[in-house]
């Protein structure tokens, strides 16, 4: 079982494949063995239910991601109402101190439907595209999108109300973004009109922050109600084109989350927090075919995994920095 | 369900009704799938109404430089930089309500016109996509629209009626750049008071040279009745229009509407 097909099978909305006998490394067999054992299996329980009776929550990277998210939006903003011109522009397109920056999504939306490509808006999309590589792609949702922020805040709502009751947590296939994704781009070409850009909850967001055209906020405000009450994170996990191009990106990005299976106790703590959790599903027992793995492309690189791993199974990790240093 | 009653029940039947509630699971998940996905793309084709209805190629101003509608609407990447560069802020951004007009450009010249205060199209030179074109390079190039005298009877002008005060009242908002004022910056139409023998204020602060003109209206000199007069030269920037003192305006911006078009 290749790895980055199986990533990429997922982001298209597969379930995740259990792996067979023979994609297993030896390393990693005998180490699942060792698990299995009778004492591991005791000490781990052991482990687990110690961790359980001291349990925090950790806010060790959204205190540097919220703050990020707000911070980049924030340039936008004051950059347009004090005309200090750091970040001219929405983010759909921008010029970040003069220089042209595009959203992947946005750039091909409308590529598609103009079936033309200014050399400027090639520049910036090349430059947004090289930016979003080299740091993780869907970390543009979890690092600077501002409905995810919203997004996530209306989440910890949703996760009380349905402890309560009140709130219904309906699952979707998430194979709805491909078929979305195919959808909206064929409709732009033929159509010749940019049919997504109208609903995408991310333009309007940041362009009512920016230009305070604040209607669209009232279908970003239907989402956000749907998200509370019915389908937990039904945009950004089931629906958002945007992410499923930043995932591309992500694929073959060089900056991961990284798994060790060795510290792993396979709680589950991390796939309960995680926006795409079938990306972590190989934390399961059992499940990883290898000691070290780089999580799959839909891994928005939020960090609530490592945040939620009491044994710092899950870290960041840059491709390559290691030999750079 | 206590235990017994669950050892009562055959073995076999067990996992085909934990299977029979995974396939009832998956149903369902395909079916609110089909429906909200259905439902998302339902709402993005809405986006067809306002550009078929109310928000037409006659019906929005459009900036400097933007090329025909419907290609502008697919080529704007609704990112406002044309906004941000305005330096009288005439361009706004569409909102919701414009389907798939949202987030794109246009200019209500009746709260600010453009009145080319920025010297060369710096609206046009933003634009990251060509939705403004980058053929053009000066404001006499320029097509947004075109000056029509919608309603001849109010004019002040063509009444011979001069006109004393502040063109639009104390308290409007509006920009114009008045070179004999400032040469760089705008300042408020608000605090540029006239007073006028006969009202020529879309002839004095049209931006552009020779796109409008007063000529008298019959051969007798005594009959001090004049009408504006719009040539080929005029670009539709929209400035004849604010400054017109008379409320709702003797004269309009048709948007998109050419020089010697019915």
């Amino acid at each position: 079982m290749n790895l980055y097909v199986e990533s990429l099978r997922q982001m298209f909305g597969a379930e995740p494949r259990k792996p067979g006998k023979e994609d297993y490394t030896e390393e990693a067999r005998k180490l699942h063995e060792f698990k299995n054992t009778p004492e591991q299996r005791a000490e781990r329980r052991r482990m687990i239910a110690e961790e359980l009776a001291h349990k925090k929550e950790s806010f060790a990277w959204r205190k540097w991601r919220w703050p990020t998210i707000i911070f980049v939006n924030l340039l936008f903003v004051i950059s347009y109402h004090f005309d200090v011109q750091l970040v001219e522009g929405a983010l759909t397109a921008s010029r970040v101190i003069g220089f042209h920056f595009a959203d992947l999504n946005s750039s091909l939306q409308v590529t598609l439907a103009f079936k033309e490509m200014l050399i400027n808006l090639v520049i910036g999309t090349a430059t947004v595209a090289v930016l979003w590589w080299l740091v993780g792609g869907r970390s543009f949702c979890a690092w600077t999108c501002p409905y995810h922020l919203l997004s996530e805040w209306v989440e910890m709502l949703h996760v009380r109300l349905a402890e309560k009751g009140w709130a219904k947590d309906y699952q979707l296939h998430r194979g709805v973004r491909t078929v979305l994704y195919v959808v909206f781009a064929v409709l732009a070409f033929v159509t010749g009109y940019t049919v997504f850009e109208w609903i995408s909850p991310v333009g309007i967001t940041s362009r009512a922050l920016i230009y305070g055209t604040l209607a669209g906020m009232i279908w970003v405000g239907v989402l956000l109600l749907i998200e509370l009450f019915f389908i937990r994170r039904f945009w950004c996990r089931y629906m958002c084109p945007i992410g499923m191009t930043y995932a591309f990106v992500g694929s073959v990005s060089p900056t991961t989350v990284h798994y060790d299976l060795s510290k792993c106790l396979h709680e589950g703590e991390c796939r309960k927090v995680c926006l795409v959790p079938h990306v972590l599903e190989i934390t399961k027992k059992g499940r990883a075919t290898r000691p070290q793995i780089d999580i799959g492309a839909d891994c928005t690189r939020c960090a609530m995994c490592i945040e939620a791993c009491p044994t710092g199974a899950l870290t960041f990790r840059v491709k390559g920095l290691d030999k750079l240093l | 369900m206590s235990d017994e009653a669950n050892k009562g029940n055959a073995p076999a039947k067990k996992p085909k009704k934990r299977m029979s509630r995974r396939e009832r699971e998956r149903r369902r998940a395909l079916v609110l799938s089909i429906l909200t996905g259905g439902a998302v793309v339902g709402l993005g084709l809405a986006g067809y109404y306002p550009v078929m209805t109310y928000a037409r190629a006659e019906d929005r101003l459009r900036p400097p430089g933007a090329i025909e509608e419907k290609e502008f609407l697919a080529a704007c990447i609704k990112c406002g930089q044309c906004v941000q560069v305005c330096p009288v802020e005439a361009i706004v951004l569409a909102d919701f309500e414009d389907g798939f007009g949202n987030g794109v450009p246009h200019i209500i010249a009746r709260d600010q016109a453009c009145d080319f205060s920025c010297d060369a199209v710096q609206c046009i030179l933003a634009c990251p996509t060509g939705a403004l074109t980058h053929e053009i390079d000066k404001k006499e190039q320029v097509r947004m629209g075109l000056a029509v005298l919608t309603r001849p009877d109010t004019c002040l002008a063509r009444q011979g009626l001069g006109f004393k005060g502040t063109a639009r009242g104390d308290d409007f908002p509006g920009l114009h750049r008045y070179i004999e004022v400032d040469r760089w910056n705008p300042i408020r139409i608000a605090d540029h008071p006239y007073d006028l023998e006969l009202c020529d204020l879309c002839v004095r602060e049209c931006p552009i040279k020779d796109a409008i003109r007063l000529e008298p209206m019959s051969d007798d000199p005594n009959d001090k009745r004049k009408t504006p007069v719009v040539t080929d030269k005029c670009v539709g920037c929209g400035m004849c229009e604010m400054i017109c003192p008379v409320d709702p305006p003797s004269i309009e911006i048709i948007p998109r509407k050419k020089y010697g078009e019915a």
